[in-house]
């Protein structure tokens, strides 16, 4: 199987700042991919590396086998919703239409008219009009009805009330088995991933933590509980992602590919909020675990 | 047709709970030999879930034999749960609730018993294994 997004010690700095760094990232055809991580932890910037709209200042980055933005057959294989969904206020969603088929070679118009339709959205309609929700379906649509292999979502919903998310993320399951897309979305909320994503990237601190596979991922990651001891007496195939302490107990998230022979500890499964919450957690004594499978 | 629905806070897997799902549908006869069950598309329409986990679950429930797909059509159910364990259901009521009255006698509220109930449960089947 061939690979969606593939990166190499890929980096990306902003004066003295890097906004991503040391990123190395094989990620396979077909997922729902998750890029969770809190605000400012350069999610943007991936994102905007793999459609080309900025260039990397260190390392390497290929999507769907090709260099971003290398050409219009690259253009025309990716598409991408960015931040907020824009869309132009004073065009109307006909326009819009119209503007999608003029940029887009392999544009679908009948998908676009029919997805609008059942969207109930009148295509007079000015965007501006709109409310955050039907913008967002409109954004979707375009990005859709340009027929790419990969369609990458940057925030999609953080801006949606409850009902419109949901409306919105059943819209793109539904074009993401319909088209047999693979789909890259970001997110601060761990919620809005759980039930779409089988694959997952953690990135904290312009570093990604974790990725891989999410059953794999949920698999591997355990929580155990007993008596006070420190982490360096665990053993050397358990990782340790958090720890806390009273002064009787100790509780560890670690990550291990093996199982836990150790009777005194309590061991119990962690679900995927938890899992991204101990990452995102700072354990200074940890050593960072890089694009882990 | 059935409809599906995720309890995200049960801790089993989006993909287990529609198995389960189909699987409670046959044991009461609400889904038949030759019913289609919801396209995968439709699920994923309706839940807003990853597609894969419908597959999963579709698959499993193919490798146990009570639904084939009909390429280009769908998936249809091929054999059905009900039957001889639908009518035991009755009497294993009755001593259940025999059961549940003594129970409260003994002064257990709800929440100790499904905790005998479940610690039990387990035991037996841990045995069934072993």
């Amino acid at each position: 199987m061939s690979a969606v997004l593939q990166a190499e010690g890929l980096g990306k700095k902003y004066g003295k700042r890097w906004a991503l760094s040391g990123c190395t990232l094989d990620i396979p055809e077909g997922r729902i991919v998750g890029l969770v991580g809190p605000n400012g932890a350069g999610k943007t910037t991936l994102l905007n590396l793999a459609v080309g709209q900025i260039e990397p200042s260190a390392g390497s980055i290929r999507v769907l086998g090709g260099s971003p933005a290398s050409g219009p057959e690259q253009l025309a294989k990716v598409g991408y919703v960015a931040q907020d969904t824009p869309t132009y206020a004073g065009l109307s969603i006909a326009e819009h239409l119209k503007l999608g088929a003029r940029l887009n070679p392999g544009w679908d118009g009948a998908l676009a008219r029919e997805r609008i339709e059942r969207l109930g959205l009148d295509p007079a309609h000015r965007a501006g009009k709109l409310s955050g929700g039907q913008r967002a379906q409109l954004a979707l649509t375009l990005g859709i009805a340009k027929r790419p292999e990969l369609l990458i979502l940057d925030e999609p919903v953080a801006a949606l009330d409850p009902l419109a998310r949901r409306e919105f993320l059943q819209g793109l399951m539904e074009a993401a088995v319909e088209n047999s897309l693979s789909v890259v979305l970001s997110s601060h909320l761990v919620s809005d991933l759980e039930r779409m994503c089988d694959y997952l990237i953690v990135l904290v601190k312009s570093r990604v933590q974790v990725a891989g596979d999410v059953d794999e991922l949920l698999a591997a990651h355990h929580r155990l509980t007993g008596p006070r001891r420190d982490a360096a007496t665990l053993p050397a195939d358990q990782h340790v992602v958090s720890e806390s302490h009273t002064d009787r107990q100790s509780t560890f998230i670690v990550r291990t590919d093996g199982p836990i022979h150790d009777p005194a500890w309590t061991v119990g499964r962690i679900g995927l909020e938890d899992l991204v919450l101990a990452y995102m957690t700072p354990a200074p004594t940890r050593p960072t675990l890089e694009a882990i499978r | 047709m059935i409809e599906f629905h995720l309890d995200p806070g049960s801790g089993v897997s989006p993909y287990m709970q529609l198995v389960r799902q189909v699987r409670h549908a046959l044991r009461l006869d609400l889904l038949r030999v030759g019913d289609q069950l919801p396209t995968v598309k439709d699920v994923v329409a309706q839940l807003a879930i990853n597609p894969n986990t419908v597959l999963k679950a579709y698959r499993e429930l193919e490798h146990e034999g009570l639904v084939a797909p009909r390429p280009g059509v769908g998936t249809f159910v091929t054999r059905t749960l009900a039957g001889e364990s639908l009518a035991a259901h009755g009497p294993l009521r009755q001593e259940l609730r025999r059961w549940l009255a003594k129970a409260r006698l003994a002064g257990l509220d709800d929440e100790s018993i499904e905790a005998l109930f479940m610690t039990t449960f387990r035991a037996a089947s841990q045995e069934d294994i072993a």
